[in-house]
């Protein structure tokens, strides 16, 4: 509980030359959902592909369970435990729903066959093994980028905005999901969802224009501050 | 009848040299967006490997025949051609992912060296390497129709490079790992798969292939420097109207166009056959700009 599994230190990040962030600072800790909420453009995204090394990060520093992959190439940071769950899912749509969780075992050369708990966590999975990954509906494309991520056993799971586009029963599902997996790994997602952010997280960061601008334990957080920095 | 018959295993045996062809450039240039003017050298010096390991064998072994090393030649070929393909894609050819008109000039570029290279060391001259003496017969089928043995083995030789590829990308870890990078490749990486060895192991592969194609044309006549010239034109035709990204594409593509030029040739004129097989390639572009077989893939999408 105390030490945090994922550290973001001073992180800045730049798209050909442009800068999107100025120096953030957030910490997951394992057995906590920590959410990083903001509005659009803000730079949230960024944050995520930040630790996955998919942007430039000109400086700072991330570290997983203390050691830093600050310089790291985005393959390598997956074998050192980040789970990524991508804004828009990202599924190989023409690979079958096995093969897509197949990849996500890449990361851990431990893992030798799919784990049963992933059937029992999405049971609609199984069901859908042979199916190509682009032909799964929305929320199953979720349910299975989720399985990808976490078949890897990863020490942080990051999910970029996971109800988007999503109806409301899975969206239930996913926070259940979520809430039961925090117990073996720290957990970082990126919402615009504010009342599902509010029922599943145990600590919030708001983003502001490439800046933490306020950070707290969600019970604590004062809620009226947050509805107004979250508005249009 | 007899004469269909003979034009189309002519044909079929044209598209099977094309389709070794164009198979590796269905890898590279297909799904790793590099147009690769050097791939006709890689066919290249895969038939020179296939002439050295020859003429080694004929000097330390004098008495046997070319019956057996044939096959030495065939996997040394594709041995040294990938490796050959490896050194330039860490060279020269990684710096230009996503850069399809820059990596067209450069590996024109690289395709004048390695003529001439060839040619300071082998001699201008063609060479040839005789093929193994169990191909020189043929097969009597009908009165007139005959199947020479030599277009059968490169036929045979067609389907077990495309079995062995299929296997390779369907079966096998890496295959699902390198069209994983290729349909996502922040993604793939995002998942722990080493993307920059992918595109290595591609590479190389595909040009193990052309080197495999080069010691198959071995077999058909001498050779030259120049003789990855005469395929690569065809060989891209072959890739673009089959589709990338689809190995039955490849070999649609290399069907159409290998049967359907020598058909045209025989009914016209060298030229003019030449110019239906365009005129062909062009209206089947009109409907399928992306090709009869198109799949999703990186060098499409952006």
């Amino acid at each position: 509980m105390d030490k945090a599994m994922l550290e973001l230190d001073e992180i800045t990040a730049a798209y050909s030359g442009s800068k999107v962030l100025f120096g953030v600072d957030i910490a997951a800790r394992k057995g906590e959902i920590t959410c990083l909420v903001g509005r659009n453009g803000v730079g949230k995204s960024t944050t995520m592909k930040a630790i996955m090394g998919l942007v430039k990060t000109p400086s700072g520093d991330i570290r997983v369970d203390g050691q830093s992959i600050f310089s790291l190439p985005s393959y390598a940071r997956a074998k050192a435990g980040i789970g990524y769950v991508p804004q828009g899912r990202e599924i190989f749509p023409q690979l079958t729903v096995k093969e897509n969780i197949l990849l996500g075992m890449e990361a851990n050369p431990k893992v030798k066959e799919i784990p049963d708990h992933i059937f029992e966590t999405f049971p609609i999975l199984k069901e859908f093994l042979e199916r190509r990954g682009g032909d799964l509906s929305g929320g199953q494309q979720q349910q299975l980028a989720i399985a990808r991520a976490v078949v890897s056993e990863p020490k942080v799971l990051i999910l970029d905005e996971p109800t988007e586009g999503i109806q409301p029963s899975v969206i239930q599902e996913i926070g259940r999901v979520i809430t039961r997996l925090k117990k073996d790994m720290a957990i970082l997602m990126v919402e615009q969802y504010l009342e599902f952010v509010l029922e599943v997280s145990d600590r919030c960061y708001v983003m502001e224009k490439g800046r933490i601008s306020m950070s707290g334990k969600t019970g604590e957080l004062d809620k009226d501050r947050l509805q107004q920095l979250l508005s249009m | 009848m007899d004469l269909i018959l003979m034009q189309l295993f002519n044909g079929l045996s044209v598209s099977s040299i094309l389709l070794l062809a164009a198979l590796g450039l269905a890898i590279t240039f297909g799904l790793m967006g590099i147009i690769n003017m050097a791939h006709g050298e890689f066919i290249m010096i895969g038939a020179y490997t296939a002439y050295v390991v020859q003429n080694v064998w004929k000097s330390v072994f004098p008495e046997s025949s070319s019956d057996i090393y044939f096959l030495l030649e065939m996997i040394a070929a594709f041995f040294v051609t990938a490796i050959v393909g490896l050194i330039l894609e860490r060279l020269i050819i990684r710096h230009l992912y996503g850069r399809a008109l820059d990596s067209l000039l450069v590996t024109w570029g690289i395709s004048l060296v390695l003529q001439q290279a060839v040619r300071s060391i082998f001699g201008p001259a063609n060479v040839s390497v005789s093929a193994p003496a169990f191909l020189d017969k043929n097969i009597q089928v009908t009165g007139m129709f005959a199947m020479s043995g030599k277009r059968l083995f490169i036929l045979a030789l067609a389907v077990v490079c495309c079995t062995l590829i299929a296997l390779m990308m369907y079966k096998t870890k890496q295959g699902r790992n390198i069209r994983a990078a290729m349909q996502n490749r922040d993604m793939a990486a995002s998942l722990g798969v080493n993307t920059a060895k992918c595109d290595m192991i591609t590479f190389a592969v595909g040009s193990g292939f052309a080197g495999i194609a080069g010691c198959a044309i071995t077999f058909l006549g001498p050779i030259g420097p120049t003789i990855g010239q005469s395929y690569i034109v065809d060989a891209f035709m072959t890739v673009v109207v089959g589709g990338v990204g689809k190995i039955i594409g490849c070999i649609t593509g290399a069907t159409i166009i290998g049967v359907g030029g020598p058909t045209f040739e025989f009914f016209t004129s060298a030229s003019l056959g030449k110019v239906m097989i365009f005129i062909v390639v062009i209206i089947i572009l009109q409907f399928k700009p992306k090709g009869i077989f198109s799949m999703h893939s990186r060098a499409l999408d952006d």
